[in-house]
């Protein structure tokens, strides 16, 4: 963990170069920089490329947001591979070198998909708790016994898909392995902050976690006094605040229906100790999309 | 094994596909000996109904014998010939302590999805869309029946396979839609279609005591079924519904009126046209015809129970009617689960003869055109059951 911190800097600093150097050359000398890619005259387009390799290096050397920027380089390698294919079609272009180009775009793109996952992972860590995640849930299930199914913090894995492991180190701290979309591994340590048992339990993520997170858990007596009424509270640490969160949840569920998932696998297994799929079961020949779609299906 | 499979709209073929297996500590493998074709795959087979995806297999209404148990089943075991009932239940959550097992809140995989479309979502049926859970169906050689020790009811020896069968579906969403319309000794009960579904609300309404029951359909052969199971019956091609109804009851209307058509219902005139438009484009998902008759009908103070099937919304609900005259609706997946065992010994004791509708019996390979026949009433077909193994 510790050496994934002191390598961010180095990476992004040298990446940060490279784009400053790249884009001063598109903008002063695009015809001599078209050359010797292969594409010919394109000197427009190669002073567009030059200002945003030039906002990129710059930001990323500012060392402010760098999750941002190294993202931004990510969006920049992408566009030039295409670009590079589409300029085949110019009667300017030189195949071999524009080939050549694009293997060298290739891995640079390599090495800034790699900076930018190390600096989200950092910038997650950095991050100030302020996105709130809360969902609700009825359990057929006395408060004592939900509470005390939960309070065996190795049990959490069984229903939160994302989690790999939770290992409890003491009384209150406990060491967290978990996975995030893209593959990316997460690791944090957690201290519980307050124990009431069969009522209510409320930790915070130690300093040093690679995801940064307080919250709370309640396990009331519901008004009919049958069963338990969960409620959960959780405060992360987002780069970009409440304001990234709104964003990434118009283009996915996001983390509340993740943690409803959750709460609903848990209540499955407290009230029949198994949890419903269709995993597995056999099915006739599926369409393109249908096979995607089973994949994703819990 | 070979199991129906649904490929598209109107387009249904068996194929061979792997055979299940135990996937949860409370499931059981069933070999299928019989199946059935329900209505309410009519509306798969039409299109109907979201979230069937090609390569799902088909069959919610299927009888076998048990071979595998998982560990957490210990009151059933290799041999045992048993049905299954459609809603995949739990028996522990809130809604099945209170029998309500169609309501289960553990059974249904894709629930997330089911409730975007409805609010909350109901419980898992087997081979009826990934909106109730995507499992696979009965209409197969072999099925992974989920909780299977809430679910299946062991038959006894001296009631056959073809007596069992509608136990898991039709036969009790009859009752309950009898039951439903809360009927006093003396009572009139209109049933809109005389399917399969009809017929056994028919009896039902009989057997809980009403004094005249009216079918109303249209194809003969389904009114003479109609007839035999104790009904007086309106031809809606040769009379209208909504006047003779009102003849016959003296102008009161009947006091409860049962919807045993659902989402695609066959109207006359320029209400049909609107509905089947708004259906093509859809503008509304379901057809809701004889829903409006119903209420049309129904007298003051009246029930309206609702077995047949609807997905989403439809369109020109007389909701005015329903609160001036204060009728009471009543609806649901049928919790079948609760009326097992009850109609099982109305079977024994020879009260109900669930066999009468029975009009065609194929072999899985005949299904893709008995799906066909079914949909469009050729050859008086009423009920058709698949032969599996024996």
């Amino acid at each position: 963990m510790a050496a994934s911190f002191a390598q961010r800097p180095a990476l992004d600093r040298s990446l940060g170069w490279f784009s400053v150097g790249l884009g001063v050359a598109e903008l002063l000398a695009p015809k001599t920089v078209g050359r010797m890619i292969g594409v010919g005259d394109q000197s427009t387009l190669l002073r567009m490329c030059g200002m945003r390799e030039l906002v990129s290096g710059v930001g990323l050397l500012s060392g402010r947001a760098p999750a941002t920027f190294a993202m931004s380089r990510v969006v920049g390698d992408v566009m030039d591979l295409a670009l590079l294919g589409a300029s085949l079609r110019s009667p300017d272009s030189n195949p071999t070198r524009v080939a050549a180009t694009a293997t060298a775009v290739a891995s640079v793109a390599a090495l800034d998909l790699y900076a930018s996952k190390v600096d989200v992972r950092s910038s997650f860590a950095e991050a100030t708790q302020d996105v709130p995640i809360t969902a609700s849930l009825m359990i057929n299930s006395p408060p004592e016994q939900v509470y005390a199914y939960w309070r065996k913090l190795e049990n959490l894995p069984r229903f939160m898909t994302h989690l790999d492991s939770v290992k409890e180190l003491d009384e209150k701290t406990s060491e967290w392995l978990a996975h995030a979309p893209g593959g990316v591994k997460l690791q944090w340590r957690s201290e519980i902050v307050e124990d009431e048992p069969g009522r209510f339990i409320s930790w915070n993520t130690c300093p040093g976690s690679q995801i940064n997170h307080c919250g709370s858990v309640r396990f009331e007596s519901p008004p009919g006094g049958k069963g338990t009424l969960l409620k959960i509270e959780i405060y992360y640490g987002l780069p970009g605040g409440p304001m990234a969160a709104k964003v990434g949840q118009l283009i996915s569920n996001g983390p509340e229906a993740m943690v409803m998932e959750d709460l609903r696998r848990l209540k499955q297994l407290i009230e029949t100790g198994e949890i419903a799929t269709t995993r597995g079961q056999p099915s006739g020949t599926r369409s393109l999309v249908g096979r995607a779609f089973s994949r994703s299906e819990s | 094994m070979r199991a129906v499979c649904w490929q598209g709209v109107h387009k249904v073929g068996v194929e061979d596909v792997p055979d299940p297996r135990l996937i949860n500590p409370r499931d059981a493998i069933i070999k299928v000996r019989k199946a059935a074709i329900c209505g309410s795959d009519v509306h798969l087979y039409d299109g109907y109904v979201p979230t069937m995806m090609r390569g799902d297999i088909l069959g919610h209404e299927f009888m076998g014998e048990v071979v595998e148990t998982g560990s957490g089943v210990s009151n059933l075991s290799a041999g045992d010939r048993v049905v299954v009932p459609f809603p995949i239940a739990c028996g522990n959550c809130f809604f099945c302590e209170q029998e309500m097992y169609s309501l289960c809140e553990n059974s249904n995989p894709n629930a997330r999805l089911a409730e975007k479309f409805w609010g909350h979502s109901p419980c898992g049926i087997f081979g009826y869309s990934h909106l109730l859970g995507g499992y696979a169906g009965g209409q197969a050689e072999y099925v992974r029946v989920p909780f299977s020790d809430v679910g299946p009811l062991k038959i006894p020896d001296s009631v056959s396979d073809e007596q069992a069968l509608f136990l898991g579906d039709i036969l009790p969403t009859g009752y309950m839609a009898a039951e439903n319309c809360n009927i006093k000794e003396g009572d009139t009960v209109a049933v809109w279609g005389c399917g399969p579904v009809g017929l056994f609300a028919i009896m039902s309404a009989k057997l809980l005591g009403a004094a005249r029951v009216i079918g109303i359909d249209r194809f003969p052969e389904r009114l003479t079924l109609a007839r035999r199971a104790g009904a007086e019956t309106i031809n809606y091609d040769e009379e209208d519904t909504l006047d003779t109804l009102q003849e016959l009851t003296g102008g009161r209307g009947p006091d409860a009126c049962i919807d045993a058509v659902g989402m695609e219902a066959h109207m006359h005139g320029v209400q049909h046209a609107y509905d089947k438009v708004k259906q093509a484009f859809r503008m509304e998902t379901d057809r809701p015809g004889v829903v409006r008759e119903c209420i049309q009908a129904c007298r003051n103070g009246g029930t309206v129970s609702v077995p047949g099937v609807y997905g989403g919304m439809a369109d020109k609900i007389p909701l005015g009617a329903i609160v001036n005259k204060a009728l009471t609706i009543k609806s649901g997946q049928t919790h079948v689960q609760r009326y097992m065992k009850p109609l099982l010994a109305r079977i024994e004791r020879g009260e109900i003869d669930p066999t009468m509708i029975i009009t065609h019996r194929v072999s899985i390979d005949e299904v893709p055109d008995a799906f066909q026949m079914f949909r469009d009433k050729q050859d008086e077909c009423v009920k058709v059951v698949v032969n599996l193994s024996s």
